[in-house]
Formats: structure tokens, sequence, C-alpha cells
């Protein structure tokens, strides 16, 4: 995998060819395999994602109790035509939250980077494919961007929550799927990676701080933020605003407010929403239940 | 790392490293035992003791133990599963220390004929793992490649045995680690090689003087029943 997502541009921009062409090569060299079999890789990884948004089930709950039915309870908000939101980013939001909350009850997802971050890309994707009649194949592509993205971010950071926070995961996410996503409309390298690069400053500084430790109180809805996020910062980038900082600056600025970061906000449920009082109701609640079971 | 681990794997959630790491130990697990397991301790540490339960470590665990995969929809109701299988298990808490990773588990596997085997691993994010102890003697190896595990007296001349043999075999060392109980006790050598090395030729190895045991871990598909199979994911047309 790539350590920077200039050296993806500039092998790109020298053979005249795709970002998603660059890390697919580089997949192939990599794991030894042919470009057929990278892209059948990159492809089953897409239908499993369309899988976990089809099999979200409305009325279940995760083993604590904590979540499931919020995706349902949104999609009756836009049913009525009650949402703020267009419809566009109504279906992001909703399916954000169904895929997340499938993982949450444990059920099949596909981690992206993350099985935390897992309804940021489905939710991006597949709202795409629906509004502009994509085919899977250009899906596919863009899976590849999102790959990329986030290789160079584990490269030169980190996608582990117990790491780097919840920005190298939630973020991580939402700049993957940015890039991504400017693909899907037209972006070309530099326009995809400024994309990344605004999805992910906007997520800088966020704290991985699980309630009882779970992956569900603030995850699940911290999902739809970097899935909307990834939409605002394709419209900002395909606008032509810039981002100040280079990309590959801003993927070391979360390393290194990640060094800044106490344990206690790196998914040990120490810090931040974890011990309010209410988190430690929660959790205090939980262990208890487990005793008694 | 590569492509694979960006976007992937196709896993039950709800955590990659409590959820299909813990599988993914069990399944190692399974495989470096060798055969059938009559009895599995688990002992928990850490974050999978204190938040394991939640995270559905616990039935991960037996799950991969089993040999399920991490896509496997029957992990939630891997306990049913055991119950169905007459797969024996015990689950409780250890305390492996300080420098423990925080997400260690323990597992004291028996099997027929007092054939015993303890195993720490770690499960280090994304799925990946570590396995850190293998009969009370330090190891540090990943599962992901073929890996060649000898115990042996610590004397002079079998690392020379064991590379001589791979070099006959025209086997690539990938990594190779060694470490000893102390001067004159036990010793282990832990090579991860770039294919697989044939049965027959450990077994030559394992009746070799000096040569405690050797354990190995193939990276060979188990093969699965037409049940199993159906469990994983397949790939099926999505309705609107």
């Amino acid at each position: 995998m790539y350590d920077s997502l200039n050296e993806i541009c500039l092998a790109a921009e020298k053979t005249s060819r795709a970002f998603w062409q660059i890390i697919m090569e580089d997949d192939c060299a990599e794991q030894g395999i042919t470009e057929e079999q990278s892209m059948e890789n990159m492809r089953r990884m897409y239908a499993a994602m369309k899988q976990s948004d089809a099999h979200y089930e409305p009325d279940r709950l995760s083993g604590s109790g904590l979540v499931g039915t919020e995706a349902a309870k949104l999609r009756n908000r836009r049913n009525e035509g009650k949402m703020i939101a267009d419809r566009f980013t109504a279906d992001i939001m909703i399916r954000a939250l169904r895929v997340s909350e499938s993982n949450a009850c444990m059920k099949r997802i596909v981690a992206a980077p993350t099985a935390g971050s897992c309804g940021v890309l489905p939710a991006v994707l597949i709202t795409a494919q629906k509004k502009y009649d994509l085919d899977d194949d250009k899906i596919m592509e863009a899976v590849f961007v999102a790959g990329g993205i986030g290789g160079v971010i584990a490269n030169r950071a980190s996608i582990s929550g117990a790491e780097g926070g919840c920005q190298a995961e939630i973020g991580s996410a939402s700049a993957m799927a940015a890039g991504a996503l400017t693909y899907l409309m037209g972006g070309d390298c530099r326009e995809i990676c400024n994309s990344a690069a605004l999805a992910l400053k906007s997520l800088l500084g966020l704290a991985c701080d699980p309630v009882a430790g779970l992956v569900e109180v603030p995850c699940v809805k911290r999902n739809v933020i970097g899935a909307v996020n990834a939409v605002t910062a394709t419209d900002m980038s395909l606008a032509g605003i810039m981002s100040k900082i280079p990309p590959d600056e801003v993927i070391d600025a979360m390393r290194g407010v990640a060094t800044h970061m106490g344990s206690a906000i790196r998914e040990t449920g120490e810090g931040g929403l974890a011990t309010t009082p209410t988190g430690i109701d929660i959790r205090n609640m939980i262990s208890m239940a487990q005793n008694n079971n | 790392m590569n492509l694979s681990d960006i976007i992937g794997p196709v896993m039950v959630g709800p955590s990659s490293s409590h959820t299909a790491g813990a599988v993914k130990i069990g399944t190692v697990s399974r495989k470096l035992f060798g055969e059938k397991i009559t009895k599995a301790e688990i002992l928990f540490h850490g974050s999978f003791l204190s938040t394991g339960k939640g995270h559905g470590t616990d039935r991960a665990i037996v799950a991969g133990l089993m040999g399920l995969s991490v896509d496997d929809d029957r992990i939630p109701d891997s306990f049913q599963e055991a119950e169905k299988r007459g797969f024996d298990f015990t689950l409780s808490g250890t305390d492996l220390g300080e420098n423990a990773h925080p997400n260690s588990v323990k597992l004291i596997l028996h099997g027929e004929n007092d054939k015993k085997m303890e195993i720490v691993a770690a499960s280090v994010g994304g799925g990946r793992i570590n396995i850190v102890e293998l009969d009370g003697i330090s190891a540090n190896f990943s599962g992901d490649m073929a890996t060649l595990i000898v115990h042996n007296m610590d004397t002079p001349g079998h690392v020379a045995k064991v590379t001589g043999l791979l070099h006959v075999l025209s086997i690539n060392i990938a990594t190779m680690q060694l470490y000893r109980s102390k001067r004159g006790g036990d010793a282990v050598m832990v090579i991860e090689c770039d294919s697989e090395v044939p049965e027959a030729h450990r077994k030559w190895l394992a009746e070799q003087d000096g040569i405690i045991r050797v354990t190995y871990l193939s990276q060979i598909p188990e093969e699965l029943s037409p049940e199993d199979l159906a469990h994983q994911y397949r790939e099926k047309k999505v309705e609107d």
C-alpha cells in the first residue's frame, strides 16, 4: 500500500491512469494476484456491503439493548416527508444507521476500515449508486479509491480507535467515502485527495469513548456524521474549495493529535461519554445484568 | 496489512478486535492443536474480560475453536452450536500481568490421550492476532503464514538441523525467532515460512534427537461441510 496520497496522484498523472487503477495495480503486486482477482475481491466486498444494508432488522436490539430500531425511526420520519435533509442526505443517514446497527446486533458487515465504522462507506456508495444510476463496476472502482485512501491513512497514521481515537475510525472512513464519492462525481486525483483531506480535517480530534466499552454508543450514530461529512467534503472539493493543508499533512496531523490523546479516550471506555454519570450508570447496569446470567 | 484489511473482511460484528480477532484466535489455536479438542478452558484477560461479553468475544472464541469462520452467521449462537456438537468448554477470567496486551486470552486445550496445549494469544486490532505464548514459552507470530514451531532441548545443532531441512525442501523462511526457558533447558524455534512444510518431513523432524515436539500451523483451509459453507457469506441478489 502507498504511504502518500501525493505519490498516488503522481503515479496516476505520470502514466495517465485513474487513481483507482494505481491502487489496483499496487494490490496485484502486493498480494501476487491478477487484476481480475483484485477487481473480483472489491466487487465481492461491495456486494457484501449491499447485503449488510439489505438484511437490517428494524425491530432488533443489540445484546445490551442500547441500540437498534433507530434507522427504522428515521425512515418513518422520511416517509412522512418531515425530514429537513433532502432525500439523498436522508437516505445516507438511514443507511449508515442500518449497517452500523446491524453490526452492533452481531450481523454480517464489511469492516471498512473497521467494524465500528462499517456504516459510512456503504451508506455513501449505495445511495449514490441509486441516485445516479451507476453500475456495479463503477462503484467497484470507487471502492478501490476508498481503499487506497484508507491504506495511506493506515500507513501514515492509524485506522484503529485504540491507537488513534475515533478520528482514526470514523474520520478515516469518512475520508475514504469522500474520496470515493468525489470519484463517482467525476473528480480527478487531486480533487479526490482534497475531498479526503477536507473530510478528515473536520473530524480531527474525535475521541473514542464507547459507553461500557461497546461498539454501540456513540459509535452507531457517529457513522451518520461520517457519511454526511463525506457529502459536504465532496461538494466543497468539486466547487474548487481547497484544503489549505495538503492531504498527506492532514493525515500526519491526525497522527500527531493521536499522540496527544490519553488512553482514556482511545477505546478503553475510561473517558469522554463513557464516564459521564449516565455512561457509568449504563456500564454498571450492563455488568449487573451479566453477573446475573 | 494490505487492501483486503482496509476494505474487509466480511465479518460478523460488532468489533474487529473483540469479535473477528477472537474468532481467529480460536481457529488458529484449533489448527495448532491439530486434532480433536475434547475440552477447551478459555480464560479472558483485560478488556477481553471486562467488555468481552458485550462484544460477543466469548461466543466468537468458541465459534473459532469449532472451526467457524469470521463471517459465519452462527457466531452469535455458537454456544447452542457447541451443545449440538458436544463441544465442551469453560469460560473464566484471569490476570496475565500488566505486560499482557489488553485483548488477551489464555486457552488450555485438551485432547485424547492426555494431549494438552496452552496458548496465550492477543487480538491486536483490525482482526489481526498474535500468538504470544505456546506451552509456557514465548512465541510471536500472526497465524497468517505457514508456521513451524519446534520445541527442542537447548543444546547445539538443532537450528542447523531445522533450517537444513527447509533448505533441502526449498522452503523460504519469512521470519525466525528463538526462545528458551533457561540455558540448557527447553527451547523453541518459531519459523514463519512462505510455503507449506509437508507432513512427512515434520514427522521426520519430530523423531530427531533432542527435538521434543513439532507443532505446525498450516494455511491450507480446512475442508468444510456443506452445512458450514451455507452459513458463510455468499453473494445473493439484493432485493430493493
